[in-house]
Order: C-alpha cells, then sequence, then structure tokens
C-alpha cells in the first residue's frame, strides 16, 4: 500500500482528508516531520484559512515538501494548492512555494456572485486524458468553498470551474498538482481522483 | 456549468441521538445521526448539519463521537452547531472531522468570537447562524422590511431558540458578521418556523442582498414549491430542512427532480 504523508502544519480538516485517502487504498499517516515528509511515496498538502497564514505555519516544512516534490507527486487541496503557486494577493502580495507558474486572486465583486464560492460546480476537463482524472464524465461536480482562485497558463491546467470568471480548479506542473476544490468532501468523484492520485504515486 | 443550489438537511441532535422521530424503518438505528445522514448522503444531500441541543456539558463528548463517526463515513461537507462558546469548543469540532461550525448566540454575547474564529481556522469555516422576528414597533434602528400584505416591520434578532429579543436588526447584524469574518448566514425565521406554510421571504432575500456572503433559508418548509420560493423570491443560495425529510414527507432526491423541473440549478 501506497504511504501519503499528509503535511501537518496546523490549518485544516486533516481528519476527512486521512479517512478519504484510506478509503481511496492507501496508508495514510499525518506528519510534522521532515524525515517522514521525506520518506513517503506521495505528498499531500491540505489546508483552509489564509494564505500568509498558512506559509507561515508551514514555516520550515517548506523545504521538505518542495526537495520531495521532486521525487513523488505532491497533491494541494485548496490553501495547499494555492500555497504551490509563486504568490497570493490575499491581503496584500505574498511569495508561494512557486512550484507552479502564476498568481493566486481574488475573486472580483461581481452582483448577484456571492463570495466565498460556496458548494457544488462542475470541473471541465482540459486535458481528457491525464491519469489523475481517469474515469470521469466531461463536468463532474465537486465541493469548493473559496474566494481566492488561481490564475496560471493553460498548460498548467488540467480542469477549469467556471464562476464570475473561468480559472483554474486543477493545476499541475511536472510532479506537482492542485485541486481547489475538497475531493475529501467530493463524495463517489473526489474518491476517484483520489484513487487515481495514489495510482501515481 | 453553474454553482448549483443547495439542499441541505438538518438533524437535531441529544446526547448523541437525533431528536425528531424518522419514518425510515429500514434503517437499524433510525436514532443514529450518522445512519440517518448517510441516509441523506444516498439520497443526494448536498452538505449535512447537526444541530446539537444538548443541555449538559458533560455530554457534549457524545457530540464530538458522532462529528468523527460520521466524517469517517460520509464524504460531504458537515456544519455542526449548538452550544459553541468559545475558540476551543470550534477547534474540538473542527478536528473530530466538521467542516463548518455555525454560532448563534454565542456571537451575540460574544461577537469577536466571529472574528477570532475565522481569523483562526478561515472564514470558510464560521457560519453565522440567527434566529429573527418580526418586530411591529416602531425602531429607527430597524431597517424596515416590506411584507406581502403592504405593512412594513423590522426583524428582531432572537436568542434561546426564540425565547430572548435582542434588540438587534437582523440586517445590520448579517452585515456585521460578515464583516466580522463568517463565510455564510443561516437564517431561520421563527414567524415561519414550524409552520409549514414556506420560508420567509421577504427577510431572506432583503439579508441575501444585503450580505455579499451564501444564505441558508430555515424554517417553514412544507411543501416542493416551498423551495423553490426560497430560491427565486427569497434569492437564497441554499434551502435547509428538517421534518420533511425526516418524516419522510419528501426526500432529497424528490426535491431535487422537483427543482430540476423548475429549471433551478441542482447538482443530481
Amino acid at each position: 500500500m501506497k504511504k501519503i504523508a499528509i503535511v501537518d502544519y496546523g490549518l485544516g480538516n486533516l481528519r476527512s482528508v486521512m479517512k478519504g485517502l484510506e478509503k481511496a487504498g492507501a496508508s495514510p499517516f499525518i506528519t510534522a516531520d521532515a524525515g517522514e515528509i521525506g520518506s513517503a511515496d506521495g505528498i499531500v498538502l491540505p489546508g483552509v484559512g489564509a494564505f500568509r497564514e498558512g506559509m507561515d505555519q508551514l514555516g520550515e516544512l517548506r523545504d521538505a515538501v518542495v526537495r520531495s516534490s521532486r521525487d513523488v507527486p505532491l497533491l494541494g487541496i485548496c490553501l495547499g494548492m494555492q500555497m504551490l503557486m509563486e504568490r497570493s494577493e490575499e491581503h496584500g502580495l505574498h511569495p508561494g512555494l512557486a512550484l507552479v507558474p502564476g498568481t493566486v486572486r481574488k475573486f472580483p465583486h461581481q452582483p448577484g456572485y456571492k463570495v466565498p464560492q460556496m458548494g457544488w460546480n462542475q470541473i471541465r476537463l482540459e486535458q481528457p486524458d491525464h491519469p489523475l482524472f481517469a474515469g470521469f464524465l466531461p463536468e463532474e461536480f465537486m465541493y469548493f468553498v473559496h474566494s481566492y482562485y488561481a490564475d496560471t497558463l493553460p498548460e498548467y491546467t488540467l480542469t477549469t470551474t467556471e464562476y464570475i470568471c473561468r480559472f483554474a480548479s486543477t493545476i499541475h506542473h511536472g510532479n506537482v498538482y492542485g485541486v481547489q476544490f475538497h475531493p475529501e468532501k467530493s463524495g463517489v468523484n473526489g474518491l476517484r481522483l483520489l484513487s487515481n492520485y495514489i495510482g501515481m504515486c | 456549468m453553474v454553482l448549483t443550489r443547495r439542499i441541505i438537511p438538518c438533524l437535531d441532535i441529544k446526547d448523541g441521538r437525533v431528536v425528531k422521530g424518522t419514518h425510515f424503518v429500514e434503517l437499524r438505528d433510525a436514532g443514529d445521526p450518522v445512519e440517518l445522514a448517510q441516509r441523506y448522503n444516498d439520497q443526494g444531500a448536498d452538505e449535512v448539519i447537526f444541530l446539537d441541543i444538548t443541555a449538559s456539558k458533560e455530554n457534549r463528548g457524545t457530540l464530538i463521537d458522532v462529528i468523527r463517526r460520521a466524517s469517517d463515513r460520509l464524504f460531504l461537507p458537515l456544519t455542526v452547531g449548538g452550544g459553541i462558546r468559545s475558540i476551543d469548543d470550534i477547534h474540538a469540532i473542527l478536528r473530530a472531522g466538521a467542516d463548518k461550525v455555525s454560532i448563534n448566540t454565542s456571537a451575540v454575547h460574544d461577537p469577536d468570537l466571529i472574528s477570532r474564529g475565522a481569523q483562526r481556522f478561515g472564514t470558510q469555516c464560521i457560519v453565522l447562524a440567527m434566529d429573527v422576528r418580526r418586530n411591529f414597533t416602531p425602531n429607527p434602528e430597524g431597517t424596515p422590511v416590506v411584507l406581502p400584505d403592504g405593512s412594513t416591520c423590522w426583524y428582531e434578532v432572537v436568542i434561546y431558540g426564540g425565547s430572548r429579543p435582542t434588540g438587534i436588526d437582523a440586517i445590520s447584524w448579517a452585515k456585521a458578521g460578515e464583516e466580522r469574518g463568517a463565510g455564510e448566514i443561516l437564517l431561520t425565521s421563527m414567524e415561519t418556523d414550524g409552520t409549514k406554510g414556506g420560508f420567509d421571504i421577504p427577510i431572506t432575500a432583503s439579508i441575501s442582498d444585503a450580505a455579499g456572503i451564501p444564505v441558508i433559508a430555515s424554517g417553514g418548509v412544507g411543501t416542493y414549491e416551498h423551495f423553490y420560493d426560497g430560491f427565486t423570491r427569497g434569492k437564497a443560495d441554499a434551502c435547509l430542512a428538517a421534518s420533511v425529510f425526516h418524516y419522510g414527507e419528501m426526500t432529497v432526491q424528490s426535491v431535487k427532480e422537483y427543482l430540476v423541473s423548475r429549471q433551478i440549478p441542482i447538482r443530481i
């Protein structure tokens, strides 16, 4: 069974991520230890909350995450995905892990649209043959909760979603993957994505 | 492709058991919140809310156990409310596997709890729950709301299950909650709650217009049409119901099929 390290930096609902990975067939463990992160077959960077606080809390685990992402697949979820980007405009301009080119931006105000986007929206497969989305229909529902979105180039975009603008709901660059939605809260579709991810580890 | 409107069943829980009876005779244990939530999950619920009405503090541990078991089996969003008074309470509930907490009376006593909770755990997991009632006594602080019969009132926030008025204007309170960092509003009108006469449309629409965050309409559902009205005239982002689901009068699935037939964007 694949050993998946869930990076614990004090934010987020780790229990759901862990149970989701277990259900999808992996042997996940929660850790804040750089050595343990380095020995895993895959790394999941979860997280909810504010960007800068997330980066601060990640602190010295940053190097371990970045280093390991050269060898094993890294999956960022929600805030964890946003932290993979170069920078975020959340409350100022803050640097991210810079593993995927692009900027995290706030949804612009638009009448009729609430922020955060909260609820189930569809993801459109921009690279339908990608193994992360094996077995997916073209437009499956996933559960989203976010006020900021990833602005990146099409070459780093696996899925897009439309809310106020069309944004990258799944990003990737080499071994690094990030999803804006919560696969651990998206029922069978989410579990399928986690299972596909485990298959790549 | 559009963000869909949500249908949210709510379970009242006391000492770890579902309070209202159910007609799900085929369940092994109809009083087990996890079994019931699983059933709603299978029917296509978009989220589930657990509302804890346990009076004694000693029995709070059973709630944590329920949340753990629920989040281990359900892979959908879970909100937990009732009796949350501190950052530690919020932390314990999120750690057990809930995604959001809803804060009601405590937010009135200590509005800063919303700010601190949002700062620590993120805006997305703090739901401001508010119970409201019509007040026809003139009040310069109260935002006027026109009712269907043409009369005008303001809506007052009430606490302790509606038994105590606060003098706080509901629309101002919703805006204040948003400014403090709440990510969503759960609005229950005491005028309609339990009546099965439909949601309180005037205040639901007013708060949805005034707030930039999503609004969950609650209280009063009795027919399929009421859900439709909640989303259209009430401008709600989500509709909550309890008894119509518990007593088997409707299923989440039948509500969703009805709404799809009325062109409401719904996840089926």
